[in-house]
């Protein structure tokens, strides 16, 4: 009510007095703002005539936009067809990942599924089985819901030591989509599990087949056998016509190219649950099942590849936080290190295993700032700085990064990662 | 210009799309009972044994599921030599990037080299990856025999099974692989309980910058066309 209220004055006092008044009456010193040059109203763009509507059947970006696009790592793997690729974080404006934007991450690359030969086969510890084709799984009630999906290695370069001056290769292997498709318990329901079934295994139509181990419980909860994403059909980078949803879980175990769900009593410790995507802690064991996605977040503006361009004054600083372990409660930005926080505002909507998004305003002083995100989930979980992670993980951790991240603001706008000791 | 038939026409789909969304706005619940019961939509098909058996390619750390069919070091060298070495290496040493298959066994603490032989907890998945995931260019297009023969032979490489070993469902099973007892599948995290500290939380003092990324030299371009890095040295 107070905040709305004095939002009135200011409307009331700019249109009365003008916006140097407005300017005035904020706190600090915010210079007046300069004179604008003159010029002609219209640019070229409003002496011509635009395209038509048939000119671009399917929509693209403006063509100055061509900086934000994915991007990879190239001495991060041997071969493009098992790598991955990464989200520019720094150009997605809400929770939302564009469909081109979104992160990819192939074992044997990037498929492309008749879907008019697409099967899914549900077998194993089930009363009866069932083998749908797609048109068959688009009929069972569906759902729609926003979930991210991170790869458990985002951040597995800075392990060692801040080396990649990016958000988009330090935090990209992240993005949020709308995913619509069956819950996977309707599924379930629908074939019967025996009692003795405890977990599920799901496997993919690509060459690798990947296959991973879900326990019954997860897969009777919110999972989702999803065909759309962000208004249209799935990606082929996304597993075209059909991908697993395993919400707040490693992006791993959302089998792609889905065309296998199996039921039985144990799990199947298949290759990408013991030899990749288990943890190798400093001790010589291995941490393996380590599904939850745990708290985590990141400034997207400013960040190395969107400096403040503007000199000292006013910036809205933005970024995204997410948890797999349900909502984001809160995020605090620190300014100078960690040695003070204050809490961001959190945008609408927070949803359960989803980005969300927080802005904080600054009045930037022109001088050198270190500034951080901590995000603390509806656990009270409290994202961790990279030496607390550090000390249990090691230095030489691939998987698990959800350390707090460091931009160090330059005198002259410019943003560097730096690790803080 | 538009006719005046075509502006009619849009003005119509407007009364129409107009209806629509008051119809939906008012829509409440479908009737879907909470727990649908064993088969209550009736969609799709019913498998028989043979389909499913087909389909069935996982396998059991156990053994379980692991075809008929056997393959012995010898057979397995010479499979590998023409499917795999190009990129593992003739002995599984790793050609450029690609991965290692031997080496680092009993010396994960030290070295952490994660191989077939220094890391994977369990011979039967090893078939089972194969079979299921390589050659690399051409997956699923190895008999058991074959995949059976090849695993022996990585096996063998890692000084983990006999020169005379025969690789089949039951010899597999029996392998007790250096890295068995390596895995705590109990995930402990949370492995940090934090509050959120508000203020005063460091000494700015001793705050120091351990590393700045901007100085590795390493960092792909993030303007511009994707950035290949030929000739940037490999980690
Ligand atoms: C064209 C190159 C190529 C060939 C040929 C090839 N592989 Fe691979 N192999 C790869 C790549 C790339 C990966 C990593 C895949 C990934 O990241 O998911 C891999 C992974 C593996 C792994 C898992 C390594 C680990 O520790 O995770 C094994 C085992 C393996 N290959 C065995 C074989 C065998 C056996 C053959 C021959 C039948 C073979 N490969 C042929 C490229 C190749």
């Amino acid at each position: 009510m107070a905040r709305a209220s004095r939002r009135k004055m200011f409307k009331f006092g700019a249109a009365a007095a003008g916006g140097a008044l407005v300017a005035a009456s904020t706190r600090v010193a915010s210079a007046a703002v300069p004179a604008a040059p003159a010029g002609p109203l219209d640019d070229a763009w409003g002496h011509s005539l635009g395209a038509g509507v048939d000119d671009r059947p399917y929509g693209q970006p403006s063509k100055y936009e061509k900086d934000a696009i994915r991007r990879y790592v190239p001495w991060l793997a041997q071969s493009p067809q098992a790598d991955a690729s990464f989200t520019p974080l720094q150009d997605q404006p809400g929770i939302i990942t564009a469909n081109g934007y979104f992160f990819e991450r192939y074992h044997a690359g990037r498929i492309s599924v008749d879907p008019a030969k697409w099967e899914l086969m549900i077998m194993g510890l089930v009363k009866t089985p069932l083998l749908l084709k797609l048109e068959d799984l688009k009929r069972f009630p569906s759902v729609s819901r926003i979930h991210f999906l991170e790869c458990p290695a985002n951040g597995a370069t800075e392990w060692p030591a801040a080396q990649l001056n990016s958000i988009q290769y330090t935090h990209g292997l992240i993005a949020c989509a709308e995913w619509t498709g069956v819950k996977l318990s309707t599924l379930l329901n629908e074939v019967g599990v025996k009692p003795e079934g405890k977990w599920l295994l799901a496997e993919g139509g690509d060459g690798s087949h990947l296959t991973r181990s879900i326990p019954l419980e997860k897969a009777m909860d919110d999972c989702i056998v999803a065909w759309g994403q962000n208004g249209e059909a799935l990606r082929p980078e996304q597993g075209y016509p059909v991908r697993l949803i395993v919400p707040g879980w490693q992006g791993n175990q959302m089998v792609k190219w889905l065309r296998r769900l199996e039921i039985g009593t144990s799990p199947w410790y298949t290759h990408e649950e013991t030899a990749s995507y288990t943890e190798l802690l400093p001790n010589g064991t291995a941490l393996g099942f380590t599904w939850v996605a745990e708290a985590k977040s990141v400034i997207s503006f400013p960040c190395p590849e969107k400096p403040l361009t503007g000199g000292p004054g006013f910036y809205e600083v933005r970024g995204f936080a997410w948890t797999g372990r349900g909502k984001i409660k809160a995020v605090d930005v620190s300014f100078d290190g960690g040695v003070n926080y204050t809490r961001a505002a959190l945008q609408e909507p927070v949803l359960d295993k989803c980005m969300t998004r927080f802005t904080i305003p600054w009045h930037w002083d022109g001088k050198p700032a270190m500034i951080q995100s901590r995000a603390i989930d509806e656990t009270g979980y409290v994202q961790p700085t990279i030496v607390e992670a550090r000390a249990v993980m090691g230095t030489a951790a691939v998987y698990l990064n959800n350390a707090i991240q460091t931009w160090n603001v330059l005198a002259d706008g410019s943003v560097n990662n730096v690790q803080l000791g | 210009m538009f006719s005046s038939a075509k502006l009619f026409a849009s003005a119509a789909f407007g009364t129409v799309a107009l209806g629509t969304l008051a119809v939906s706005a008012v829509a409440v619940a479908a009737p879907v009972p909470a727990a649908e019961p064993l088969g209550y939509y009736a969609i799709g098909m019913t498998p028989d044994a043979a389909q499913i058996a087909q389909w069935s390619i996982a396998i059991k750390p156990d053994g379980s599921n692991l075809p008929p069919g056997s393959g012995t070091v010898d057979a397995g060298a010479t499979v590998y030599g023409a499917e795999c070495a190009m990129c593992h290496g003739t002995f599984g040493e790793g050609v450029d990037a690609y991965p290692k298959l031997v080496g680092g066994v009993g010396a994960l603490k030290t070295q952490k080299l994660k191989t077939v032989g220094s890391y994977w907890p369990y011979a039967p998945i090893v078939y089972d990856y194969i079979n299921r995931a390589m050659p690399f260019y051409a997956p699923r297009s190895l008999s058991n025999d074959q995949v059976y023969a090849i695993t022996a032979y990585i096996l063998n490489l890692n000084g983990i099974v006999p020169d005379n070993f025969v690789a089949d469902a039951k010899s597999l099973a029996a392998v007790k692989m250096p890295n068995r007892d390596g895995f705590n599948f109990k995930d402990p995290r949370p492995l940090t309980h934090d509050v959120a500290c508000m203020a005063h939380c460091a000494d700015p003092k001793a705050l120091t910058v351990t590393s700045d990324a901007s100085k590795s030299g390493i960092t792909p371009r993030t303007t511009g066309p994707v950035d290949t890095m030929q000739g940037t040295p490999t980690k």
